[in-house]
């Protein structure tokens, strides 16, 4: 009696069912893909419903004991992270089914489509060190030939590029795995806590933990390991763009590194401030220099890309300021720009299917042929930038308010200056695409497509009018997931009696 | 000691490979010397001098057996290096049917 495995089971289970279904009867995988996507998103809003009573639920596989066994442990920030997979995964779906019609070999897709599901789902809701290492290679290998899925050159060649990176990443996280079994001899993520705990901070300690740091850098993007990204995201179709940069990037790159931070390493602003001083600069440092980069960008997706790059980097100031305010709003950050970021791609995708082309000197006057693109672009935008009624804001104010509380008010003035730098690149893609006067052959929008955007807009201006609501049951026990530290170790080894 | 060194250093000529070569099937290269240097690292860690295989014949056999976690993990390890080398080779196939060169420098139609 357990929903847990289900989150990763049932995509990986539809992603093996795909490839029959495609060879039967091809207009059904579309509809059987949406279908699980829904499934898993009413799922997603149980388990937000079942943290609200309970600190953790844990699932044994195979009903071997935590320090034996491979555990899923799912605590608020677990459900925190499969909901916002499953909002992206859902409208990505929707988006699909029109932008991938002049695509051959389309079941191939879905499976793949599935699979990164699974393996975003995987990473989220894992107990396990290298479990957590398997999914997120499952995820990122699918993402690899997602992003080569057009076989043009340029799409080849990005994918290339990313798969160097991305593999050099995720073998110095298997590095580390190594070293870590070496010395703690296990691979629970709260038995290794323990162990490091009776150990203090050593250098293995830190050894361990900078290459940790390094391996989810590639995969997150920071500045100086973000190159990969502008080239990747941009190559792929644009509801893989929207899940890479919308929540694919968020779950490699940030989650795992909160996770291994704050509840396996339990480090805290007050035991290592050296340590969050690195995150605060990280963060610092892809803020101003993607989104300087993106100013001058003259590619739709491109610019979308370095966009990603740099609002990642306030995720990671939220995290490196510590305090409750500022990881609650690194959390809701992620929420936040997951919608934004995700609407921004669909909308170049809309614009991509509509006249063949993402240059933005190319394009002009689509903001009163295309309306609906148009609109839920500007939305999007003035989520990102943080405007006030819309989830946005209130992700950039929590951050801000944890910066103050936490004493660092330079850092308070530099995140609000930095929005001027995005405000800037999103002016840029509004005057050139949708203002300009012009006339770029265009049709509206297919209906789905439409469907998609209109629901992600829906959503990003309820959870802002709401946003109260969205802090109180989902953002703030998922801040108090991550900041009850070690204590997390003892949830796993303790909660084993729940009957869920 | 000496053996875990020689991992690192493994590990470091994949990673050499990787960074300086030009040729697209060098740094394919580069990675399986990589995966092999950490595959080893796993099998080392789980090594125990003068003890069994974990093959469990009788109840009450002493303990004396050599770790076999690593072992399984390598097994998956190499499972998953196979898929990520299989890809990587194939997209390499891909890039050379459209430039006719293996060579990275000549392929650069993306900047940044």
């Amino acid at each position: 009696m357990t929903f847990i495995p289900l989150y990763f089971a049932l995509p990986l289970a539809a992603a093996f069912i795909i490839p029959i279904l495609g060879k039967i009867a091809k207009s059904v995988v579309w509809i059987f893909v949406t279908l699980v996507s829904f499934v898993l998103f009413i799922l997603a809003l149980y388990g937000v419903a079942v943290m609200q009573q309970i600190p953790m639920v844990v699932y044994k596989m195979g009903n071997w004991p935590p320090p034996l066994g491979i555990v899923m442990a799912f605590d608020s920030f677990s459900a925190f992270m499969v909901l916002v997979i499953s909002i992206l995964v859902f409208a990505g779906s929707l988006f699909s089914w029109r932008y991938m019609s002049h695509y051959t070999g389309q079941w191939k897709y879905y499976t793949l489509y599935m699979l990164i599901t699974a393996g975003m789902m995987g990473v989220s809701i894992t107990g396990d060190l290298f479990n957590m290492f398997v999914f997120l290679e499952i995820a990122a290998i699918s993402s690899y030939a997602l992003v080569a899925f057009g076989v043009d050159a340029e799409e080849l060649e990005a994918s290339f590029k990313y798969m160097v990176m991305g593999e050099i990443g995720g073998l110095t996280f298997l590095l580390a795995i190594a070293l870590l079994y070496a010395k703690t001899s296990t691979l629970n993520l709260a038995d290794i806590s323990n162990t490091l705990q009776a150990m203090g901070q050593t250098p293995f300690f830190w050894t361990v933990l900078g290459m940790m740091l390094f391996a989810f850098s590639i995969k997150a993007a920071f500045v100086p390991f973000h190159s990969w990204l502008p080239d990747a995201h941009p190559a792929a179709p644009a509801p893989i763009s929207s899940l890479l940069s919308g929540i694919f990037i968020k779950v490699l790159g940030m989650y795992t590194t909160a996770r291994i931070v704050f509840n396996v390493f339990g480090l805290s602003r007050d035991t290592a401030p050296a340590f969050f001083n690195v995150l605060l600069g990280i963060g610092l440092l892809s803020i101003a220099f993607a989104g300087i980069t993106a100013l001058s960008q003259r590619d739709y997706k491109r610019l979308l890309g370095y966009s990603s790059v740099s609002q990642v980097g306030y995720i990671m100031l939220g995290f490196g300021i510590g305090n409750y305010y500022g990881v609650a709003g690194a959390i809701f950050y992620i929420l936040a720009h997951a919608l934004a970021k995700g609407l921004l791609f669909f909308t170049s995708g809309s614009v991509v299917n509509a006249t063949g082309t993402r240059d933005l000197s190319k394009l002009a006057g689509l903001g009163e042929r295309m309306s609906t693109t148009a609109w839920s672009f500007r939305i999007g935008g003035l989520s990102l930038i943080g405007l006030p009624p819309l989830v946005g804001f209130f992700a950039k104010y929590f951050i801000i308010l944890g910066a103050l509380k936490g004493g660092f008010l330079w850092l308070a003035i530099i995140a609000i200056g930095l929005s001027v730098v995005t405000l800037g690149y999103l002016l840029k893609i509004e005057n050139n695409v949708f203002m300009k006067k012009g006339r770029t052959e265009a049709s509206k929008a297919p209906f789905t497509m439409r469907i998609a955007m209109v629901f992600l807009v829906v959503l990003i201006v309820l959870l802002g009018i709401g946003f109260q609501q969205v802090f109180d049951f989902v953002v703030g026990p998922a801040a108090h997931a991550l900041l009850r530290g070690i204590e997390y170790a003892n949830l796993v080894f303790g909660s084993v009696a729940v009957g869920f | 000691m000496i053996i875990f060194l020689s991992c690192i250093i493994l590990f470091l000529i994949g990673l050499y490979a990787i960074v300086t070569k030009r040729n697209l099937i060098k740094i394919v290269i580069g990675f399986a010397f990589i995966e092999y240097a950490i595959n080893l690292l796993f099998a080392l860690i789980g090594f125990r001098r003068g003890m069994l295989a974990p093959i469990i014949t009788q109840v009450d056999m002493p303990h004396k057996f050599v770790d076999p976690i690593p072992q399984a993990l390598v097994l998956t390890a190499i499972v998953i290096a196979l898929g990520t080398t299989a890809l990587m080779l194939s997209v390499v196939l891909r890039i050379y049917n459209r430039y006719k060169t293996f060579d990275i420098a000549e392929i650069r139609k993306l900047k940044g």
